[in-house]
């Protein structure tokens, strides 16, 4: 039932994204300040910012992993507060953490995702994920075993598993080389049902640049500069991208 | 209904799965039960008349620390490169994850228990196993994984949580103690106690289901952050 309404809105619904007046705070501590947000569908929007302006916390109360204080959150619209389980149904997110279970095999991690989510031909599925993230010959290692770039591969083949309509990514270019990047880009970016609307944060221009249809520089939990990529001004990019440097040094 | 019961079987399997593969939690939670037990076995000259009177309290003893101890373990898989925020992510009820994680539980609490009392009844002679008796004590076990479950999660989160687990968890957990003692006592030695063996169980049985409403919700709000 779920699933068909939320597939359902996601034919009407235009905007992938649409954050209204989203605030988050920890303690004392504003992350983000009545933050807004519309990204179309099938859309890439990469975020900028130096450590602690609010990257991490976007992406998580975009997940549904943090509750907004206070803000609604669309994503295909679904309501974040009214219906999180369709948003978690139709999103894949990979955060600093694999979230994986370090003693269960690749095989294994997968297997009980795909089983939260329910899916089928489940063996197919992860097959082709593992496929993807070129980890077929270590499907059976256990997670603990792994390099760094392999469990983050293994949690990029796991926020796949699903074929999510949307992803959220938070600098999944970490312990990843650049052939592999560049090798995972087509699969990060389509769906079997079109282009994947996407909201990544990264601290590396030349992939973020890479990557972006649109790019946005978060300080201080607000949007300080948006741009399109085709209409973005690269020199007023690179100077705020410098000064932001700066400020973290 | 499928949505709900499908997912705690899912994650109830997983974590006796990982149980089976490293053991962490039955190991320390048994060589703790048995240290109880036979403590007690040494310190106390326990002649045949005094075993029953005695065992409730030993027994409930062993099962009540050993459990404590397991519950204190019941996250930390989870903690393993940040698992839990990746359960949370799954589109399933935070009731379904609490139940997974209960059930789980729940069966580490039985196998402690039944592995403990056939070597309790070696140590002391002990001859009062009954229906009863094993009836009760599921329903202590119940009651001690519903609690635990809940007060792990929170715990789990907190610097000091092997501290901050009992702390939080004996005194919620307390009727139920209280209640699985005394009649364990009634059946064991067969007599009529303040408000009746019978009465007892109905008190577990009402907490058992009082927690089993109030912990789930409470498990919803502690996740949220």
């Amino acid at each position: 039932m779920i699933r068909k309404t939320a597939y359902s809105k996601i034919q009407k619904e235009p905007l992938g994204i649409r954050v209204e007046g989203l605030s988050k705070s920890f303690g004392a501590a504003p992350v983000l300040r009545c933050f807004d947000l519309t990204l179309e569908r099938g859309k890439r929007l990469v975020v900028f910012g130096r450590n602690g302006s609010g990257k991490t916390t976007l992406l998580k109360l975009l997940s549904t992993r943090y509750r907004p204080d206070s803000g609604e959150i669309w994503i295909n619209g679904n309501s974040s507060r009214l219906e999180p389980n369709a948003i978690r149904r139709s999103i894949g997110v990979v955060l600093h953490n694999p979230m994986l279970y370090e003693d269960m095999t690749c095989n294994e991690n997968l297997r009980f995702f795909g089983n939260m989510f329910d899916l089928d031909d489940l063996s197919d599925r992860i097959s082709d994920v593992l496929g993807k993230v070129n980890l077929v010959s270590q499907k059976e290692q256990k997670a603990r075993n792994l390099s760094h770039g392999m469990q983050k591969r293994l949690a990029i083949a796991r926020a796949l598993l699903h074929d999510p309509d949307v992803l959220l990514l938070d600098e999944p270019e970490s312990g990843l080389d650049k052939q592999m990047l560049d090798d995972l880009g087509p699969f990060l970016f389509k769906s079997t049902r079109g282009n994947r609307t996407i909201v990544m944060a990264t601290h590396n221009s030349e992939i973020g640049l890479k990557w972006a249809d649109e790019v946005a520089f978060l300080s201080k939990g607000t949007i300080v500069y948006k741009a399109s990529r085709v209409d973005m001004d690269e020199g007023r990019f690179h100077d705020i991208f410098l000064q932001q440097l700066e400020r973290a040094t | 209904m499928r949505e709900l019961i499908r997912p705690v079987f899912v994650i109830a399997w997983k974590d006796i799965m990982l149980e089976l593969r490293t053991k962490d939690i039955m190991v320390s939670a048994l060589i703790f039960a048995l240290m109880v037990i036979v403590i007690f076995n040494f310190a106390l000259n326990i002649t045949p008349t005094m075993v029953d009177s005695l065992a409730p309290g030993i027994l409930w003893l062993a099962f009540a620390f050993a459990g404590v101890l397991a519950m204190g373990r019941a996250f930390i898989a989870e903690g393993d490169k940040g698992s839990l925020d990746g359960l949370l992510l799954c589109p399933v009820s935070r009731d379904a994850i609490f139940f997974g994680k209960m059930t789980s539980m729940f069966v580490f609490m039985v196998v402690i228990e039944s592995l403990v009392l056939p070597i309790f009844v070696v140590l002391f002679n002990f001859d009062s196993i009954s229906f009863n008796l094993i009836a009760i004590m599921l329903l202590g076990a119940l009651g001690f994984a519903t609690v635990g479950t809940l007060f792990s999660s929170i715990a789990f989160n907190l610097r000091s949580r092997e501290i901050m687990l009992p702390l939080l968890f004996f005194p919620m957990v307390t009727p139920i103690l209280i209640g699985v003692v005394e009649a364990s006592s009634g059946v064991i030695t067969d007599t009529v106690n303040v408000i009746g063996t019978g009465r007892w169980i109905g008190l577990i049985v009402v907490f058992d289901a009082i927690f089993l409403v109030v912990c789930p919700w409470a498990f919803g709000v502690a996740m949220e952050e």
